[in-house]
Parts: structure tokens; C-alpha cells; sequence
């Protein structure tokens, strides 16, 4: 009880920091401190946003279409890669470099090459989504297989357990935690990743629409969609956290006690 | 029937002999302690009687047939309880009949007839954090009571606990023994336990561990709730203390 009035408050103070911060905005646009055309006023950004939303609604189901797909296979791709590492140590040693490699390219550079090879269809997003997302949930999953406690695996062993079953009574649950952790990067990955290969060629989405409104100057709907991307990343996220309650309900440990 | 025969068991580990022609038995419903320091092997005894590692030399014995290396026919229990966090108390007791391929329903209803005698009712759809440490080591015997093939080793499996506690535990635990007569090797490096609980206690010293004497705990069961008081109880911690010191 004490805790749940603690995060109460602790939330009534970032939101007094953001209604702080956008109070000041708004008196620096209101008083010409900064030109209207550069930085549009919150109350702009919000009329614009309410002015657009049919418009924004369309793009966003293209978009979040595109995220949905990728986070699927993305997390399916994650999956397999994680199991086929912890049953296999040479397939971790063969494969694990090249996981960690592919972080390491910017998203920006490879999606015109993805737009080139896959046109302006639906399949590059989706790729590229799927690249984004897979590896917080295999490196999540592979260490949650990895932390299992050895001695639990022992038990089950003596007991005449195979290896399946071992995976699925220890191993898999187990690594539950790390995976709804890497889902929730994961989830707010896809959205960005959506829109940054929108940005380079497609017909609708939020990206695409936010490449037409920047040539239009129309800032004001530039940070209209913002505000969306964040709201729907956070949504996400949110709908993530809300996902774990529902499939780990023995992590109840913060409110028991 | 339930006896278990370990026949001149050794095993090294990098070159290291860590036990030396091991020889114990464990006769039908017997508690028989596996006394010794720390680090002395016991644990890579119990790794070879479980079938986790195979020995180098020497044989298990289980009714008469062999089960050197062979995981899956002697339960065992540990100073961790290994509850699975994610599952109920039942679940976690209903592990090993899953394991055998049991339904779940089936397999809970299995289970949930022993919960009663084992001073668990109520638990079942808890989760091991709820329990505390005691209520936690009886759900954990039952597991181990229930996958086994009326053979158990237990390896230290109270000295986690507090000493009131503990002292609880012991009681419950000699109660029980009556009822479900498990026959029952006991890893213990603390002498009072192992006298108030066995009817036999191996003395295992030296380096690498061998088996050093055999002491015979006349005392019949049920014992006196006292009987950790008695002159008789102090004898045998003598000859024990004695024999320790070699």
C-alpha cells in the first residue's frame, strides 16, 4: 500500500516536470522568444494533431502493421537462435559473433539497400524490423537459458528427465523475465524501425507521412507525429508490461512482502 | 523392498582422488548417516549413488540390480529446497509424476492426498516464496518422497535453517519416517543430527574420503523427544567425537 502511494507520487513528479517543461515552451512560443515556423507551440502541435488524426490513424495502422509483423518473426527468429545456442556450443561459437555484428549496423545505412533489393513494398520494412528486434530477445533469452541453476537441472536429471523436459520445466521459464525484457526494447524498437525504412521510399505510414510534411515545412504535424510515435511506443511498452502479469503470475514477490 | 548396496565406489576429479573404495548399505525403512567434514566428498558420493557422474571404480546396487550412472532411480534432496519459483507447491511436488509423462490433473490429484500428512494443507496454490524456509524443506521431501523408488538420499537438508527450526523439522521428520518408512541416506556434518535422526551412522574421513567406522544407534524408534538430553545420547557423541579425531 505504502509502495503503490510511493510510485503514486513518484509519477505526480514527472508529470509535473513535463507540464513544467511545456508550460515553458509554450510561453517561448506565445512570446515570440522563438519564431512559430521553427518550433511550433505545444497548443499547435496539439491542434495539428487533432486536425490529422483521420490522416495519422491511416498511416499508423501501415506502420504498425509493418512493426507488428517483424516483431513476430523477429521474436520467433530470436527464439530459435537462442535454443539452437544453448543446445549447441559450436553453434554459439559460430553464430553469436555475427549476431553481435549485425547491431552494429547503423539501421539508416542498410534500409535504401533493403528498399533496392525488396522495392517499396511491404517486405523491407518488415526486414528491417525483423533485423532491430531479434537480437534483445535472443541475447535476453540465451542468458536467461544460461542463468538456470545447475543444481535444478541436476534434480531434474536424477529424476529421469530428457532433455525437452528439461527445457521446458527449467530453462524456458526461467529465462521468462529476460525475454519479456528484451520484448519490451524489442516492441519499441519495431516502431522505429518501421518509420526510419518508411522514411526511405514507401506509400503511406508514419514515416513516409513524415517525409512529406517536413518538405511541406509543416512543423507543427512534423511533432504531431512525434507525440504519436512516443505515445504508441509507450503503449506498446506498456502493453508488454502488461503481458509478463498475465504470464508470470508467480512474480507477485514486490507486492507479497 | 528397498535396499541399496554401494560396492567399493571410487572417483577422482582432475587427477584427484576425492573418495576411495567407498562400501556402505541402506537396509528397507533405515536412516543411515554419511557423517563427516565438509569438502571430505560426501557430495561427489551422493553425484555417483544419484547416477549424476559415473564412478571410476565400483558398482550401485539397488535391489540387487545395478544402477551405476543411471539417473531417474534414486531421489534426492538437497540444503536448497530447488522449488521452481514459477510453479505452485503442488506443482512443484507433482514434478516428478509429470516427469514420468503423467497428466497434470491426475498427477495433482496425486499429490494433493499427501499434503495432509506431510503438514502442508493449504499450500497447494502457493508459491515457494510464500512458504517459509521449514515449510519449504517439507514440500521438497515430499518431491522427493514421491519420485522415488522408495530410496532417498538427502544431503544436507536442514542446515539452512535456524536452530528452532530446525529442532521442529527433526521432529517432524522422525514422524513422517514412520509413516512413509522411506528408506533414507542421510548427508550430515553435524553430529547431533545424525545421531537423533539414524539408526546407523558411516564415519567418513581423510583425504582421499574413505569410510573410517560404522556406528550402530541402539536407541529404539519412536525416540523420546529428550532423548538428545540423555547420557545415552552423549556416549555416542563421545565415541563419535573420538572416532573423528582418528
Amino acid at each position: 500500500m505504502k509502495r503503490k502511494l510511493r510510485s503514486t507520487t513518484g509519477k505526480l513528479w514527472t508529470l509535473a516536470a513535463i507540464a513544467v517543461i511545456l508550460i515553458i515552451w509554450q510561453l517561448a512560443s506565445a512570446t515570440g522568444l522563438v519564431e512559430g515556423y521553427l518550433l511550433p507551440s505545444p497548443v499547435s502541435v496539439v491542434k495539428a494533431l487533432i486536425k490529422e488524426f483521420p490522416v495519422l490513424m491511416e498511416h499508423t495502422a501501415v506502420t504498425l502493421k509493418e512493426a507488428f509483423l517483424g516483431l513476430l518473426f523477429g521474436v520467433s527468429l530470436g527464439f530459435v537462435t537462442a535454443v539452437l545456442m544453448d543446445r549447441f556450443s559450436r553453434v554459439y561459437q559460430a553464430f553469436y559473433p555475427l549476431v553481435v555484428l549485425t547491431q552494429t549496423i547503423p539501421t539508416v545505412a542498410i534500409a535504401p539497400l533493403l528498399v533496392l533489393w525488396f522495392g517499396y513494398e511491404m517486405t523491407p520494412k518488415v526486414i528491417l524490423v525483423v533485423l532491430t528486434t531479434f537480437f534483445p530477445i535472443t541475447v535476453g533469452l540465451l542468458n536467461g537459458f544460461r542463468s538456470a541453476d545447475p543444481d535444478a537441472i541436476n534434480l531434474l536429471r536424477s529424476m529421469g528427465a530428457s532433455r525437452r523436459q528439461i527445457f521446458w520445466h527449467i530453462k524456458f521459464p526461467g529465462a521468462l523475465g529476460a525475454f519479456f525484457s528484451g520484448l519490451r526494447i524489442s516492441a519499441s524498437y519495431a516502431v522505429v524501425g518501421a518509420v526510419i525504412s518508411e522514411w526511405l521510399g514507401g506509400f503511406s505510414g508514419l514515416g513516409v507521412y513524415m517525409t512529406r510534411v517536413k518538405k511541406a515545412y509543416a512543423f507543427d504535424k512534423m511533432f504531431a507525429v512525434i507525440f504519436l510515435i512516443s505515445i504508441i511506443s509507450l503503449l506498446l511498452m506498456w502493453g508488454v508490461d502488461l503481458l509478463q502479469k498475465k504470464c508470470m503470475p508467480w512474480d507477485d514477490r514486490k507486492e507479497t512482502k | 523392498m528397498a535396499e541399496l548396496k554401494v560396492r567399493g565406489v571410487s572417483k577422482s576429479f582432475e587427477g584427484k582422488k576425492i573418495i576411495e573404495n567407498i562400501s556402505i548399505e541402506l537396509h528397507q525403512g533405515e536412516i543411515v548417516s554419511l557423517l563427516g567434514i565438509s569438502g571430505g566428498g560426501k557430495t561427489t558420493l551422493f553425484n555417483v549413488i544419484a547416477g549424476l557422474s559415473s564412478p571410476d571404480q565400483g558398482a550401485v546396487y539397488l535391489d540387487g540390480e545395478e544402477i551405476t550412472g543411471k539417473p531417474g532411480k534414486i531421489s534426492y534432496m538437497l540444503q536448497k529446497d530447488l522449488l521452481l519459483p514459477y510453479r505452485t507447491i503442488e506443482d512443484n511436488v507433482a514434478l516428478p509424476l509429470l516427469i514420468k509423462g503423467e497428466k497434470k490433473r491426475e498427477a495433482r490429484k496425486k499429490v494433493g492426498a499427501y499434503f495432509e500428512e506431510f503438514g502442508l494443507d493449504g499450500t497447494e496454490k502457493k508459491y515457494p516464496h510464500q512458504l517459509s524456509g521449514g515449510m519449504r524443506q517439507r514440500a521438497a521431501l515430499l518431491r522427493t518422497y514421491l519420485f522415488s523408488d522408495g530410496v532417498a538420499l538427502l544431503d544436507e537438508p536442514f542446515s539452512a535453517l535456524d536452530t528452532l527450526t530446525k529442532n521442529s523439522m527433526h521432529a517432524w521428520y522422525l514422524n513422517i519416517m514412520e509413516q512413509i518408512r522411506l528408506s533414507t541416506l542421510f548427508i550430515t556434518h553435524d553430529i547431533d543430527e545424525a545421531i537423533l535422526l539414524s539408526d546407523r551412522i558411516y564415519l567418513m574421513g581423510g583425504k582421499p574420503g574413505k569410510i573410517t567406522d560404522e556406528i550402530i544407534i541402539r536407541e529404539r524408534k519412536p525416540r523420546e523427544k529428550d532423548f538428545n538430553l540423555t547420557g545415552e545420547f552423549l556416549d555416542y557423541k563421545r565415541e563419535i567425537l573420538e572416532k573423528l579425531k582418528m
